[in-house]
This record gives structure tokens, sequence and C-alpha cells, in this order.
């Protein structure tokens, strides 16, 4: 058999090629990582049926089904259908799998669903957006978490969408028992302070986690009707400069959000690098070369910032920088020397 | 004298009952919950049947209208004093018979509890006149049954059953009979509601020996317990405060002195000048409350505090059962019997 395969259009078709020979992998994207039993049934039979029977769970909450047959895919691709459907992901073709693989899996931790401290539905909004932005092959990584904890490490992604509420407080309801301010103290930053027997909050400090909301005991404190939420902006990991993405709003509405990610989209299409490997760029280091102002010309078009809503003056990132140097026993604090 | 309303006929008579009174009932808070868009059920003011909540029990309750949070009693400059004002317009409380026998146990700390009367407490207490809501069905962690508290016969306006989206009302008070009268409500033969029994029971030993101070079943507490107080803040009986005194900051001469609630489970409250604290250990705090709710209050007045609402044990962070503890103390008293 002649094994002539366009492996291009396999990886856009969400199929890793795979070291050995003739075998590839199936990636199951799983918005938010919520998946229905049905579809992880589906995964199942794909492993048994076409793969060696093991699964790997992704790093963004996916699925990959190892070891299966170059040949296989079309089979693979029918299968997956049920998936598709039940995960509302868009698609082009009924039976012909993913149309796209560039833009990631929309990460998310288990948000208000289930966890005390979401201050959002991360699942809901991480399925929102992957309908927004999907298919698209550009490399976008984003991740929403659901409280300032950061549990689903959206610092690491281009977009990080983290949770935030804004305590409300009622001194009628407040009998000065101080857990909020232990609370805020002991596992959040310290913003509130006690005045009089009453609770002052600190509003430039508070990050708006809503631990003093969870730990009073008589709803003095109560969350604000209105889910905001922190946009970090442009992290990454990687060989060259890896870091931790910056923030570039607080207390923004789920609209602007996703208006920006949205714009981001035809600002890679004007920026981004036809000659870069497999026609792929981070677009941090797009934004690396144009200037953030530039970025923001095309992300914050037609976004319309709700007054409570802050934005970062200036935005400066650091981490490493791999491709300056890689030196170690050079580096100010000199463990090395006891060896010298 | 019994009558069946509909919705609107209902608000008709709460719409007149509004003319003379306020009217003070329990309240579905959207989005006021501990967690993201979860909901509360709180006491507030209400004008209409579609704000009051008949069908969950609430979270909070009733007593903090006799016993605010936070109640400022007078403010203070230099050589004058002058107390607070107060809403003294006349108010209906809706509440269930556990509330009610709860106002009994409010009234024996506030009112009859030695010679001296809280006059504050006297102050918005004679305004209070009350509506039993009927209970068709048992909640989540009461035991009414076992605390003697499922019925009440006295002391109300009217009892109301929300049945069906119809109200069943009993009157008692005949100065009502024409507001009811003119809502063109049907006559009917209507008794409060109440439970006969619970999914859970406890038995209050007779006799409680101190020597259950000394057991071991509290030093699971110690742990266990993480002193939030929220289960003496949303029962019905605790009535302990503690008092502050703010000095304003722009004029130190002048401020005002409130009384807080306070809980004998959080920190600071066995607190005594130099710093000793007699019940540090949550073990100690939970032996306390549970001794006061079942044992020392009964030893002065004749009768138990705790009137099994479970409110208690539906807010527990820690998922730590009032009820439980009660039956503890039982099989730990009728251990040393035996």
């Amino acid at each position: 058999m002649i094994r002539d395969y366009d492996m291009k259009d396999y990886k856009r078709n969400a199929f890793r090629q795979s070291k050995h020979r003739g075998e590839i992998a199936s990636r199951v994207r799983v918005p938010g990582g919520r998946i229905d039993a049905e579809s992880l049934m589906r995964v199942v039979e794909i492993a048994e049926k076409y793969g060696d029977g093991t699964v790997n769970l992704t790093n963004r909450q996916g699925f990959e089904i190892p070891h299966i047959r170059i040949e296989d895919r079309d089979k693979v691709n029918e299968e997956l259908q049920l998936i598709i459907e039940n995960t509302g992901v868009n698609q082009g073709e009924p039976g012909e799998g993913y149309p796209a693989s560039g833009t990631r899996n929309v990460v998310a931790c288990p948000g208000q669903d289930l966890c005390p401290f979401g201050c959002y539905d991360t699942k809901e909004l991480a399925q929102k957006i992957d309908k927004m932005i999907f298919p698209n092959n550009h490399h976008v990584k984003i991740a929403c978490t659901g409280c300032s904890n950061d549990c689903a490490h959206v610092r690491l992604n281009d977009f990080g969408i983290i949770g935030q509420t804004e305590p409300q407080y009622d001194p009628n309801r407040c009998i000065g028992c101080e857990q909020c301010v232990k609370y805020c103290s002991k596992r959040s930053v310290g913003a509130l302070s006690v005045v009089n027997g009453k609770i002052v909050r600190d509003t430039n400090k508070c990050i708006g986690c809503g631990v003093c909301v969870n730990y009073c005991p008589t709803r003095a404190w109560t969350r604000s009707k209105e889910h905001y939420f922190r946009l970090e902006l442009m992290g990454r990991t990687g060989k060259k400069n890896p870091r931790l993405g910056e923030d570039f709003l607080k207390w923004a509405d789920e609209e602007s959000i996703c208006k920006i990610i949205k714009n981001t989209y035809d600002y890679l299409d004007a920026y981004l690098d036809m000659a870069a490997v497999e026609s792929k760029e981070h677009i941090g280091y797009i934004i690396d070369r144009t200037g953030v102002e530039e970025y923001l010309k095309y992300a914050m078009k037609d976004v319309e910032l709700g007054p409570k809503c802050e934005m970062a003056g200036r935005i400066y990132w650091g981490g490493k920088r791999y491709d300056q140097t890689n030196e170690l026993r050079k580096s100010m604090f000199r463990f090395s020397d006891r060896e010298e | 004298m019994g009558y069946t309303l509909t919705r609107s006929e209902f608000d008709q008579v709460l719409e007149g009952l509004s003319e003379k009174y306020r009217l003070y009932a329990p309240v579905l808070k959207k989005g006021q919950g501990r967690f993201t868009d979860t909901d509360v059920v709180i006491y507030d003011f209400v004008y209409s049947s579609s704000e009051i909540e008949f069908e969950k029990k609430s979270d909070y309750s009733f007593k903090e209208i006799l016993t605010p949070l936070s109640q400022t009693l007078f403010f203070f400059t230099e050589n004058v004093i002058k107390e607070a004002d107060i809403d003294d317009s006349e108010a209906v409380v809706f509440l269930r018979s556990c509330d009610m026998h709860a106002l009994k146990r409010l009234d024996q700390i506030y009112l009859h509890n030695g010679s001296h009367v809280d006059s504050f407490y006297k102050k918005i207490r004679d305004k209070l006149h009350f509506v039993l809501i009927g209970c068709t069905s048992s909640f989540q962690d009461c035991f009414c049954v076992s605390m003697g508290t499922n019925r009440t016969e006295d002391g109300y306006l009217f009892s109301v059953n929300y049945v069906d989206g119809h109200y069943d009302v009993d009157l008692k008070d005949a100065s009502l009979e024409e507001l009811f009268a003119d809502s063109g409500a049907a006559a009917g033969d209507v008794t409060a509601a109440y439970v006969t029994e619970n999914e859970v029971e406890v038995h209050v030993p007779e006799e409680i020996p101190n020597s259950v101070i000394g057991s071991d079943l509290w030093k699971e507490y110690d742990k266990r317990c993480v002193a939030c107080g929220r289960c003496n803040l949303v029962c019905p009986t605790c009535s302990c405060f503690t008092m502050q005194d703010a000095y304003y900051t722009d004029n130190g001469k002048v401020g005002e002195r409130r009384r807080v609630g306070a809980s004998c489970m959080i920190d600071g409250y066995s607190t005594v000048a130099g710093g000793g604290e007699y019940r540090k250990k949550h073990g100690e705090r939970m032996r306390f409350k549970t001794l006061h709710k079942i044992s020392d209050f009964r030893k002065r007045y004749g009768y138990d505090m705790c009137v099994g609402c479970g409110r208690c044990d539906d807010v527990c962070p820690e998922y730590i059962s009032f009820s439980n503890i009660i039956n503890k103390v039982d099989a730990a008293v009728k251990e040393g019997e035996s």
C-alpha cells in the first residue's frame, strides 16, 4: 500500500503526528473540561477499537487517543461525531471530525458549579468562548478560573480570565467578629481593617476574591450582582521567554473580555509572520514585535469597558530570557562559589 | 374562624394590615447567599405575599427584629446622652411554631430574668404581633417534635398554611374579621398545620450530671469545629450580645454605644481583661453552648432553650450536627448510669 498522507491536513483535523511511523493520535476537544458520560464512553470505545486501549489526559483538559493507525482517520472521525455534537463544538462537515486545531482547548477550573470560592460559571464561559472562536487555526490559549486562587493557572495563557466579586457590606448586619479581616489576611491580601467596630475595605487592595463573603457568619458581606473579571494578558511557557501573564483589566465585564479575544484574531490575521515555522507564532511574540499599542488598537476596537473597570496604563512583561542567557553560574547569588 | 384565600385575596389582607403594621417576614434574597448566585432566606419588611418565602425554612431567624445584629443604643457627646430613635410603629412578624417557642425564650432572657427588664428589648417587643406560618411538612434537620415545639396554640393574630398556591387562615384575633371578610375570602374549616414527626429525633436526658463536662465526647470538636459562630447567629434563641463604644474619627468627643450580636463559639467571647481566655478549645465552646441549650437554661427556667429548628445544622460548614451532639450527650449520660 502506498503511504501518501498530507500530514498538515491531519494536524488541522486535530490528529497528532506520532513518532511511531504509521500512527496518529486523535485529540478530543473538551471545552471547559466538562464532558458527558456518553461522550466519555465513546472516547473509551475509540481507544479500544482503533487505539491500544489507552487514553492520555491532556494538559488542557482534553483527551488524546494514541496509537491510531493513520488509515483509520475517517472511521475515527465518524465515531467522534457523537462527542462533537454532545460537547457543542462548532464543526464544518458532520462526520469529518474537528475542523481546526490551532486554537487550543479552553481550560476551566471547576468554578461556581462546585467550588465555594468560584465567582462565576467557568465551564459555561469556556464553552461560550469556544463557540465564539472555534474553529480557528491560530495558536491561541485561553483559560478561565473562578477566583484569584487561579487553580486553572490562567497566567500561563494568552488570555487568563479570573473571576471577581465586588464585596457588598451591610454595616447593620455586622457584629464585628472580624473573621473577614482574619481570613482576608490569612487567605488573601489583607485588604480589610476595623474602624470603630465596623469593617473598612481598601478598595484598591481588594482583589475581589470573595473570601470575606465566604467567612462572614451574618451575611453582612454579600456578593455583587454583577460578575466581574480580571484579565491577564500574554502569559506563556516555552523555550525562549516563558513568563506569567500581566494584569490588563480588573473589574471588567464578560462582554468586553469576549470582544477583546475575538478582536485578537483580526490582529493575528494582520500581523502573523507567515514565514514562521508552520505559520504558527505565539501572539505574545507578535506583540513583542509590534508593540502593545498596536495590539490594543485591534483588541480594544468597539470595546466599551464598564464604569468600574480599571485598565493597566502600561504593560511590561518579565520572565526568563533564554535567548539572551542561560548562564546560572554568573547569576547574582552565586551558590556555586562554594564549589570554586 | 377559618378562611381560604387566593393570592390576591391574601394580598388584600396584607395591604390592609400594612396600613397599621409593618410586616416582617422571611424573604428569599436572590444572589445574597454565601456562594456565587446562591440565595438566602433572611427576615425583612414586606408588602405583599409574593415577597414572603412560605416554602423554605428561613436561614436566619426572626430574632433580628428584636435583637438586631447591630443596634445603636444611644449617642453621647460631652455631658449629653441621647437614646437612639427606633421605629416604634407596630409590626407583624410571620414565623413558624419553633420560632414562636423561641420568642418565649428570648422574652425569658430579656424580660423575665431576675428583677431587671431590658428596656431596649421591651420597647421593640411591645410593638410586635405575630402570624403563625403553619408547617405542612418537616424540613431538613428539623427536630421540633422531639423538643416539643412543633405546635403553637396561641399568641398570634392568625395562622396561615400555604397549600397549593392558596392561603388557609385560622383567624384568632376577632378585630381582623372585617379585613378578612372584605377580602372576599371563603370561610372554611382551618387549623394551623403542624408536623407530628421529623426525620431527625433527639432525646434530651432529663438530668445531665456534671460529669458530662469531663466527657471525651467534646474533644472531637477541638478539631472539627472552626469556631465560625454561624450556629449561634442563625439560632433563634441565642441572645448573647457585646458592646461597642465608637468614638467618631473626626471628633473623638462624639460617639455612640452599640450592642452587637455575640457568639460563644467565636474567638474573644470568653476573653477577659489581661488577656485570659476561659474556653480556648473549640470543644469546650461546643460543650458550653450545648449544655446551655439543653441543661443550664432548664435548671433556671424549667424548660429547654433549644427549640429544634435545626438551623445550626443547616448552616454548619463542617457538617457538625447539634442534634447528633444532643444524642451523644444522652448516650454519655446513659453510659454513666450503667
